[in-house]
C-alpha cells in the first residue's frame, strides 16, 4: 500500500444514450472488478432479452423498475481499485427529472465526468449536467468524448467538441478541465492509451483518475480548521471519572495539541489539551480524521458547535443567502418554514424570499421568480430561529453546505449552498 | 498534469473516519439505537468502529442478533467474547421462539433466513428501537448499491427504493415518525476487501470458520454446505471431508463453504484479491432465487 493515493470521488454525467453505463461497466471489467457471476448473470439477462451483445449497463441498473423500463432511476454507488487508488462511482441518471439525484451524486464528488457522443457533440444535457458540476464546485471535470469509432477517431472531431466545451466552461468558471477522446465500447484510452488516436497525447481517463487530488487530500478547502462537535464524551467509568471530549470530524486545516481555538457560536476562546482516538493520544489532527478533543478549561461545548482557529474563524449569523436546489414537488415560497440541518446542528427556517431562479443550462438568473419547482435552482434568503456558523461553499464545502427538511413529512426537500451572510452577529 | 500530492490519509483511514462520524451522528440524533449483530466479519468491523466513535466511553446503545437457531457454533462463541470484553448488551431475538409464538409462520418451505424477517420487525417494535445499524455494504449487491446510508423504513418496516430520501454531502437526514425507524449502514462504501484489510489492520477476532479448516460437507445446488442434524441429505446427497472455508456466515443450511488453504488473515486477502466470483454469489443460497431476490426481501424490512 505504499503508493496508496487514498480515495478518489467519482461522479458521472450526460445524456441517456452517451454510453455511461458502458464506460462505466468498461472501467469495472477492465480493472478486474467484475465478478463472474455477476457478468454471467448479466449476460443471462441480456441474451433473455434478445440482445445480441452483453449489455454492461446491466450491471449498474439494479432495480427492477429500472430493468422494466431500461433506464437508471437513482443513483447507484460502484467500487473499484487499481493497484494506485480506490474509486467510488456515483452513476448519476442522465433524466432531466432527476436533477435532484445529479446534484446527490455530485455533492461529494472530487471530479466530475461529462460524457458527450462524439456524433453530436454537447447537447442540451451535457451543458445543463456542467453547470451543476459548477454549482456545485466539483473541483475536477473531465470531458469524455465517446464512440469516437463512430467517426474514424477523427481528431477534428474532438477538438471542436472540446473547444465547445472549453468556451463553455470558461462562461462558467469552472478551473481544471480535462479532455479524453475514447471508445467505451471497444476501450480506446480508457484504461490503456489508443493506437487508433496517435495525435492524442493526453492518456488513458484512467490514468488520469489515478493521479488527480482528491479533495480530501487538498486539507479541505481554503477557510481555516473546522471541527463540528457531533457527540459529548463522558464516560461514567472509575478509569476515566474526570474524562470530558468533544468527538468529531476534522472538516479542515489541521489542530494540534496546545493550539489556541474558538468555540463557536458562544466565541469562548480556549486551547486543546489532548486529541484522543481508541487508546492512543494523537500530538495533531488532519482534515477528514474522526477524533475527540479535548479542551483546556471548563468551558460549556455541546453538539451544534463548533471548534476553529482563532486566525480563520468562520461567520456565526441567522441570516443566509444561498443557491437552493428544491427537490420536492410543491413549490418552495416566501415565509415557507422549513428546518434546517448544517454541519451538527438543526435549526427552523423562515423563506425571506426567492431572490433569482438560475437557468440550469446558461447559469443566467432571472431576478423575477418568486418559487422553486422541482429539480428547480435559485438564489434564497433564509432567516433562523438560532445562529448557525459557516463559511462561503466556494472556501468550504462542509461548512458551506445544508440540507432542507420538510417539518410535516421529515423528508430533504432542498439542498443549498451558501453564498453570504447578513447580521453577522459575531466576529472576532 | 501535476502529479497529486500524498495523501496523508490511506484509504483505510477515509472510510474508517466516515463510518465513525455516521455512528456519532446516530447516537446523537436518534433516541434509542442498536447494532445488529450477525457475528459475522462485518458485524464485528462494525463493532470496532463503534467502540472508536465513543471511546473512552462504552458503546452507548446495544446489540440485536436475530437468532435462527440455525447458527454456527464458532460464530456465537466469536460473539460472546465480544460482548463480554465491551460490555454491552446483547438481545436475542429467536425465530424459533418467533414461530412458537405465532409471530412467523414456518410452513416447512419458507427459509430461516427469510422467516428472520418477522422476527427483527417484532423485535424492532417491541424493544422500540429507532435506529438499526446494519453491515450491509453496497458492493455486496446490486439492490444494495441503490440504497442510501440512511434508510428510511416505514410503519411496516418497509423500504421504499423510489422514495429515498438524497443524501447529500455527509448531511443526513434521520428525522423519523412514531414507529417509523431507519436502518443506517456506515459500511456502505466499503468493500469485501477493505473489510479484511480492516479486520488485518485491527487484529480483529472473528469466527474460526473464516479460517481454512478440514470440515464434513456436502455438495447442494452447487454449493457446499456444512453437514448438520438441521441439514438433512436428500437423495444422492454425499458428505465428504475437504479443506474450506467461509465467506459469509449466516444460517448454516444456506450459507456455503468454499475450498481453500487460506489459514491466516494476509492468506484471506490474498485470496480474494484474486477471486473470480463474489461472496454471495459463491456461497449465498438466499439470493439466488430470483435476480431481485434481495430487492424483494428488503422492500419487505429485510436489513
Amino acid at each position: 500500500m505504499g503508493t496508496d493515493l487514498g480515495l478518489l470521488r467519482v461522479a458521472t454525467a450526460g445524456s441517456v444514450d452517451d454510453g455511461k453505463s458502458t464506460l462505466i461497466g468498461r472501467l469495472l471489467l477492465d480493472s478486474k472488478a467484475i465478478f463472474e457471476d455477476q457478468l454471467e448473470a448479466v449476460e443471462a439477462t441480456s441474451k433473455a432479452k434478445g440482445h445480441d451483445h452483453t449489455d454492461l449497463a446491466l450491471l449498474t441498473d439494479g432495480l427492477r423498475s429500472e430493468r422494466e423500463q431500461g433506464i437508471t432511476i437513482d443513483v447507484a454507488y460502484r467500487y473499484f481499485a487499481t493497484p494506485k487508488r480506490k474509486f467510488i462511482l456515483a452513476d448519476t441518471p442522465g433524466h432531466a427529472q432527476y436533477t435532484r439525484n445529479m446534484v446527490t451524486g455530485a455533492s461529494t464528488a472530487d471530479l466530475g465526468l461529462v460524457l458527450v457522443d462524439a456524433r453530436h457533440g454537447l447537447t442540451e444535457q451535457s451543458r445543463r449536467h456542467t453547470v451543476l458540476l459548477s454549482l456545485l464546485q466539483v473541483p475536477h471535470v473531465a470531458l469524455v468524448v465517446n464512440k469516437m469509432d463512430l467517426v474514424g477517431y477523427d481528431q477534428g472531431v474532438f477538438e471542436t467538441i472540446e473547444k465547445d466545451f472549453r468556451d463553455f466552461t470558461d462562461r462558467l468558471g469552472v478551473p481544471e478541465i480535462s479532455a479524453f477522446p475514447i471508445s467505451a465500447l471497444i476501450g480506446d484510452n480508457v484504461v490503456e492509451p489508443s493506437e487508433e488516436t496517435p495525435w492524442f497525447e493526453g492518456g488513458s481517463l484512467l490514468a488520469h483518475l489515478e493521479t488527480v487530488a482528491s479533495v480530501r487530500g487538498r486539507e479541505g478547502g481554503s477557510a481555516g480548521a473546522r471541527f463540528p462537535v457531533q457527540y459529548v464524551i463522558r464516560p461514567q467509568t472509575g478509569e476515566h471519572r474526570d474524562y470530558r471530549g468533544y468527538a468529531g470530524r476534522v472538516e479542515g486545516g489541521t489542530f494540534e495539541v496546545g493550539q489556541e481555538v474558538v468555540v463557536l457560536p458562544s466565541g469562548m476562546r480556549s486551547t486543546i489539551a489532548g486529541i484522543d482516538t481508541l487508546g492512543q493520544e494523537h500530538e495533531r489532527a488532519t482534515t477528514s480524521q474522526s477524533v475527540v478533543l479535548r479542551l483546556a478549561g471548563d468551558i460549556d461545548v455541546s453538539r451544534g458547535d463548533l471548534v476553529a482557529d482563532v486566525e480563520h474563524p468562520p461567520a456565526v449569523t441567522r441570516e443566509l443567502t444561498a443557491t437552493v436546489c428544491w427537490m420536492a414537488t410543491g413549490a418552495l415560497h416566501s415565509r415557507q418554514k422549513l428546518l434546517l440541518k448544517h454541519t451538527t446542528r438543526t435549526v427552523r427556517a423562515i423563506v425571506d424570499g426567492v431572490n433569482a431562479k438560475v437557468d440550469i443550462n446558461t447559469l443566467d438568473r432571472d431576478g423575477s421568480a418568486e418559487e422553486l419547482g422541482l429539480n428547480e435552482i435559485g438564489t434564497v434568503s433564509l432567516r433562523l430561529s438560532q445562529p448557525v456558523v459557516v463559511d462561503p461553499y466556494r472556501e468550504q464545502r462542509v461548512t458551506g453546505s445544508f440540507i432542507l427538511i420538510d417539518p410535516a413529512t421529515g423528508g430533504t426537500v432542498g439542498a443549498g449552498m451558501i453564498e453570504g451572510t447578513h447580521g453577522l452577529e459575531y466576529s472576532i | 498534469m501535476p502529479a497529486a500530492p500524498p495523501a496523508a490519509l490511506t484509504h483505510l483511514d477515509v472510510l474508517e473516519s466516515e463510518s465513525i462520524h455516521i455512528i456519532r451522528e446516530v447516537a446523537a440524533e436518534l433516541e434509542r439505537p442498536v447494532l445488529m449483530f450477525s457475528g459475522g466479519k462485518d458485524s464485528i468491523v462494525m463493532l470496532r468502529l463503534a467502540e472508536r466513535a465513543f471511546a473512552p466511553a462504552r458503546i452507548p446503545f446495544g446489540l440485536l442478533q436475530v437468532d435462527t437457531g440455525f447458527d454456527f457454533p464458532e460464530v456465537l462463541a466469536t460473539r460472546d467474547r465480544w460482548v463480554e470484553r465491551l460490555g454491552i448488551e446483547l438481545h436475542v431475538a429467536s425465530v424459533e421462539q418467533a414461530i412458537a409464538d405465532g409471530i412467523v409462520v414456518d410452513d416447512g418451505k419458507t427459509s430461516r433466513n427469510r422467516l428472520q424477517i418477522g422476527t427483527l420487525l417484532h423485535a424492532i417494535e417491541e424493544r422500540g428501537y429507532t435506529a438499526a445499524f446494519g453491515g450491509g455494504r453496497r458492493d455486496e449487491e446490486k439492490a444494495r448499491a441503490k440504497e442510501r446510508i440512511y434508510s428510511h423504513r416505514d410503519d411496516f418496516g418497509q423500504w421504499d427504493p423510489k422514495n429515498q430520501r438524497p443524501e447529500l454531502w455527509s448531511l443526513y437526514n434521520g428525522r423519523i415518525h412514531e414507529g417509523e425507524h431507519m436502518r443506517v449502514f456506515p459500511l456502505s462504501n466499503w468493500t469485501e476487501l477493505d473489510i479484511w484489510q480492516y479486520i488485518a489492520r485491527e487484529e480483529l477476532d472473528i469466527p474460526e470458520i473464516y479460517y481454512s479448516h478440514r470440515r464434513r460437507v456436502f455438495e447442494r445446488d452447487g454449493m457446499l454446505l456444512s453437514e448438520s442434524e438441521h441439514n438433512p441429505l436428500r437423495p444422492g446427497e454425499e458428505v465428504t471431508e475437504r479443506q474450506v472455508r467461509f465467506r459469509t456466515v449466516g444460517d448454516l443450511t444456506l450459507t456455503g463453504c468454499v475450498d481453500s488453504d487460506a489459514s491466516t488473515v494476509k492468506q484471506i486477502i490474498d485470496e480474494i484479491s484474486v477471486a473470480r466470483l463474489t461472496e454471495r454469489g459463491a456461497t449465498r443460497g438466499d439470493d439466488r432465487f430470483s435476480e431481485a431476490a434481495m430487492e424483494d426481501r428488503k422492500k419487505e424490512g429485510y436489513f
